[in-house]
């Protein structure tokens, strides 16, 4: 085992994490495009999403595949309800405003999970397999392989089906004119609900997935602030740049983590996202007039 | 088939628009004009559904619409252009035209993301269609393929004119359509809603400034001064109503060409 060895599979394992970063930070965009809202409690949602997996999956022994049906169910509703009570009486109010809203139900959230739960780590029932994955010989270990796999198949999906769907086509008029989007006959709270909808899921996904290759705890959500990094990266508003951003991201915590030492790992990705804020403030692939945060 | 009857819009203490009523005949062109501030655009807005009116209505072909919001218009046959360029750049001209068709696809979420064949037929026969009715009426065959930020200002007026017509609307509104346009723009852009009339018997209501446009192609005039309506009629008993032109003729009836430059 040389040097070189190390460094490609630490790539591999890194590209991998970013694969769920992509996932998450798709959420975020998709919201950001249609409402100009930056969702702080997209962690705290994902986090949600995987108790109820756990809550259905095994307090109500309902199984894997329709605990994670239940999830998603119970994930779109929540994020429906929360679009309705309390983003969309925050339409047209300041940029901030609608920030620390989010914040707040970020906030709400943990400490309700908190209450129900309890503060320890739950073991959720293993939907990945635990068997490494060798490419080549370079060794991937099983469950991060495979919910990378997962997750980039979702996100992939996602991105054709919103370039390609009238769905889709409605989220890119709403988001670049809201007043001719609507004259053309789009309901724009129905887009932005739609992209809540989106966001859900995502988050769901990836939250059981989280669960899955660490521990359930009320701290998982903590990840998608790493998240943020890449949405400033791929462009606020750039469904497509949060792949590319994703990949890079989780490749460069896990080079600089074998480099630099464990410590530098997590503020690399700050430093990258601050270099970028700098020189390109709409990211790799944003669009020009977007707000920063 | 379009009627507002009795409109009354006002913002806190100040009344925008009081007892305003117009009637936009089927298969007409009817303006309303009126010097700044008369409540051209309030009037613009209730019509589309942007603004409440206090009271009064607005009625589309027997239906009440005055709760209805904007989108919810556009499926009832209502379609309108913009005093400002509203088009989506970085997109070509037919891309921009068939998002104006959004309310006539029938396609569903799922199946028009999965390319099913049917709604890919759909969008073959709208691509054809665009390309035979509209595009070549509007003379923008040439410039499909071109993107919208790369053509003059007279011609994305007209790609904004081509979009609201793919919505085979019943009635037309158009925002001020030859605002910033030089003379010739202004002279196509008058023969080209003639024909929209003329070719397609689409109802037009427009709101204009140009009193040289609104002469040479409007079948019925509405005047608006301070929010209320002075006069009504057609485009020769306009240019010899005193009030009209105490109010917005300014007494010289040449104060319109400057007015409109």
């Amino acid at each position: 085992m040389n040097a070189f060895h190390f460094f490609i599979e630490y790539s591999i394992v890194g590209i991998a994490s970013g694969g769920v970063y992509a996932l998450i930070a798709l959420g975020i965009v998709v919201i950001f495009k249609s409402s100009q809202t930056f969702n702080f409690a997209m962690g705290e949602m994902m986090m949600l999403s995987a108790y109820l997996f756990y809550t259905a999956a095994v307090t109500f022994s309902l199984g894997i595949l329709a605990g994670m049906v239940a999830a998603l169910l119970g994930s779109i509703v929540l994020a429906l309800v929360i679009e309705r009570v309390a983003l969309r009486p925050m339409m047209g109010r300041p940029f901030i405003a609608i920030v620390m809203v989010t914040f707040g139900i970020g906030s709400i959230i943990r400490g309700v999970v908190g209450m129900i739960w309890g503060p320890n780590d739950l073991q959720i029932p293993a939907i990945l397999a635990r068997t490494p994955v060798l490419i080549g010989d370079f060794f991937i270990p099983g469950k991060t392989a495979r919910a990378a796999a997962i997750a980039v198949c979702i996100v992939l999906a996602l991105i054709l089906y919103l370039r390609y769907s009238r769905a889709g086509v409605a989220l890119r008029a709403a988001a670049a004119d809201t007043i001719t989007a609507a004259s053309m006959g789009i309901d724009v709270r129905r887009v932005v609900a739609f992209t809540w909808v989106i966001a859900a899921i995502t988050g769901c996904i990836s939250g059981v997935l989280m669960a899955n290759v660490n521990t359930l705890t009320p701290h998982l959500g903590v990840v998608a602030l790493n998240v943020l990094a890449v949405i400033i990266l791929g462009g606020m508003n750039s469904i497509g740049g949060v792949l590319v951003a994703g990949v890079i991201i989780g490749w460069l915590e896990a080079v600089t983590g074998l480099i630099l030492g464990t410590e530098f790992r997590e503020i690399t990705p700050y430093i990258l996202a601050l270099l970028v804020l700098l020189v390109r403030p709409t990211g790799l692939f944003g669009s020009r007039g977007i707000e920063r945060i | 088939m379009l009627t507002v009857e009795d409109v009354q819009l006002s913002f806190g203490g100040v009344k925008a628009l009081s007892g305003v009523s117009v009637e936009a005949a089927k298969g007409r062109i009817t303006a309303v004009i009126g010097p700044n501030g008369a409540g051209k655009t309030s009037l613009f807005n209730v019509i589309s559904g942007f603004y409440k009116p206090q009271s009064g209505r607005v009625v589309l072909d027997g239906e009440d619409i005055t709760r209805l919001k904007p989108h919810a218009r556009a499926y009832r046959g209502m379609s309108r252009t913009f005093q400002n360029i509203a088009l989506f750049s970085g997109m070509t001209v037919l891309d921009n035209v068939k998002l104006g068709a959004h309310t006539r696809l029938t396609g569903g979420v799922l199946s028009s993301g999965l390319r099913l064949p049917s709604s890919r037929r759909e969008e073959a026969e709208l691509d054809a269609e665009i390309r035979r009715d509209v595009l070549g009426m509007l003379e923008l065959d040439r410039v499909q393929n071109s993107h919208v930020e790369d053509l003059p200002y007279g011609l994305q007026k007209r790609v904004e004119l081509a979009r609201a017509l793919v919505m085979r609307p019943k009635i037309l509104l158009l925002d001020e359509p030859v605002a910033g346009m030089n003379r010739e723009e202004k002279r196509e852009m008058g023969r080209f809603v003639t024909d929209v009339r003329d070719r397609l018997n689409t109802t037009v209501l427009l709101i204009e400034h140009d009193m040289g446009m609104v002469m040479g192609i409007s079948d019925h005039i509405v005047v608006l001064s301070f929010g209320k309506p002075i006069a009504s009629g057609t485009p020769e008993r306009i240019r010899q109503d005193p009030d009209v032109i105490k109010a917005y003729l300014g007494g010289a009836e040449d104060a319109a060409d400057d007015k409109a430059a």
